[in-house]
């Protein structure tokens, strides 16, 4: 029989279907394996509320399950909340890699003030860089400009 | 009547509403990243929408789903606050309308993320994370056409006027919060609203909304003419093909 760590090891794979380069271990998604009898249930959550892959990753997780002929479930919890404090250090590494600004631990809303960041370019390393939107091409990223390489890209917010 | 039911429906209705509005925004705001941020912020409030009337289903216990909640209900069955149902106007009447209904959720959910009630309290801790960033951007917003041109100030002044007659309703409290444990009674979250609320305003050079009348009857099913309008094009496909799945 399989351990509940070679089936973490295996669903954690699983990659986010918006964010290719991370599977759902580095994002923190995964939550747990444990049993219910003979059954398995693995746990995630949602980085936002309206996400629209986690139904794809819950899929791709059934798959996984039935490729290791594990008889098992998937639960979606929402508490604790996600936060990008959760995500691996290798997944920041990558996220880097692939052109996508890894989240530096400030969050720039939700204090008393708005704060402003400097986040640095993942292409050329510059920290002189400008938010063009808060909001980006999916939930968890917002949009900037590098000023020195003057290349547009995202960067995955602090939530 | 079940009160934790009731209660987890006006959630999940001003969300699902509010959803509703936010995302006619998507290909019709003034710029490209305004597109993505509207419909960034929509979802946001639709995931949110969900976890709730998920929820309020298995409450209810008559086998009822999100769907059918969203879709096979009709107007006076809705218990949103009538503020999320207006329509849009332009883009600084929905930014009044953002910043006053996203300061408002903030606080809601601050409070309830602490309820006894693990389900409300797990949706209230992720969603008032969203929310932070829903305040922020109305802010700006608000800051930059406030201060803006004199054509712009204008527009900004116009929209907070507009939507300030419906604000009262998401502080009116009544029995069923006074009555339920895990509810948040609203009224006691007005005080600091409005104190954030005027900081915004009073910074943007705009100046408070003086109306004095405000509507109500939203939580009571009683609506304004265009939420029946809204739930035509929400619910039309669903309930011309019940059933259907895609």
């Amino acid at each position: 029989m399989l351990t509940d760590q070679a089936i973490w090891d295996a669903v954690g794979e699983v990659a986010d279907p918006e964010v290719p380069v991370l599977t759902i271990a580095d994002l923190g998604v995964l939550r747990g394996v444990r049993r219910e009898g003979d059954q398995v249930v693995v746990t995630i959550t949602p980085t936002y509320s309206g996400c629209p892959a986690m139904d794809l990753i819950r899929h791709e997780v059934e798959l996984t399950l039935q490729a290791l002929h594990v008889d098992g479930r998937v639960e979606t919890v929402l508490s604790p909340a996600w936060t990008t404090d959760w995500m691996s250090e290798e997944g920041k590494a990558k996220l880097t890699e692939y052109g996508i600004a890894p989240p530096t631990g400030t969050r720039a809303v939700g204090g008393p003030v708005s704060v402003s960041l400097t986040i640095r370019c993942p292409l050329c390393g510059s920290p002189d860089t400008t938010e063009l939107s808060r909001f980006g091409s999916t939930s968890c990223k917002s949009l900037w400009r590098c000023n020195s390489c003057r290349e547009p890209f995202d960067h995955f917010k602090d939530l | 009547m079940n009160d934790l039911f009731t209660y987890t429906l006006r959630l999940g209705d001003d969300a699902l509403i509010a959803a509703q509005r936010t995302a006619e925004w998507i290909a019709a705001a003034p710029q490209l990243e305004e597109d993505v941020a509207l419909g960034n912020i929509g979802l946001d409030q639709l995931g949110q929408a969900r976890s709730l009337l998920q929820y309020a289903g298995q409450l209810e216990g008559a086998g009822r789903s999100e769907d059918d909640l969203a879709y096979f209900r009709d107007e006076r069955e809705f218990t949103n606050v009538q503020l999320v149902e207006l329509p849009n106007g332009d883009f600084a009447a929905t930014m009044a309308r953002l910043l006053y209904f996203a300061t408002y959720q903030h606080l809601l959910y601050e409070e309830l993320r602490g309820c006894a009630d693990e389900t409300l309290a797990g949706v209230a801790g992720k969603a008032v994370k969203e929310v932070a960033y829903h305040v922020d951007h109305a802010t700006q917003w608000v800051l930059r056409l406030g201060d803006g041109t004199e054509e712009s100030h204008r527009r900004m002044q116009a929209g907070l006027d507009a939507m300030w007659p419906y604000t009262a309703e998401l502080f009116a409290s009544d029995d069923l919060v006074r009555r339920l444990d895990v509810a948040v009674d609203p009224s006691t979250l007005e005080e600091e609203w409005l104190r954030r609320v005027t900081q915004v305003i009073e910074e943007s050079t705009c100046s408070m909304p003086t109306s004095s009348y405000q509507h109500s009857g939203g939580r009571q099913g009683r609506h304004s003419e265009h939420l029946g309008y809204l739930l035509a094009e929400l619910q039309h496909i669903a309930r011309s093909h019940p059933g259907a799945q895609w």
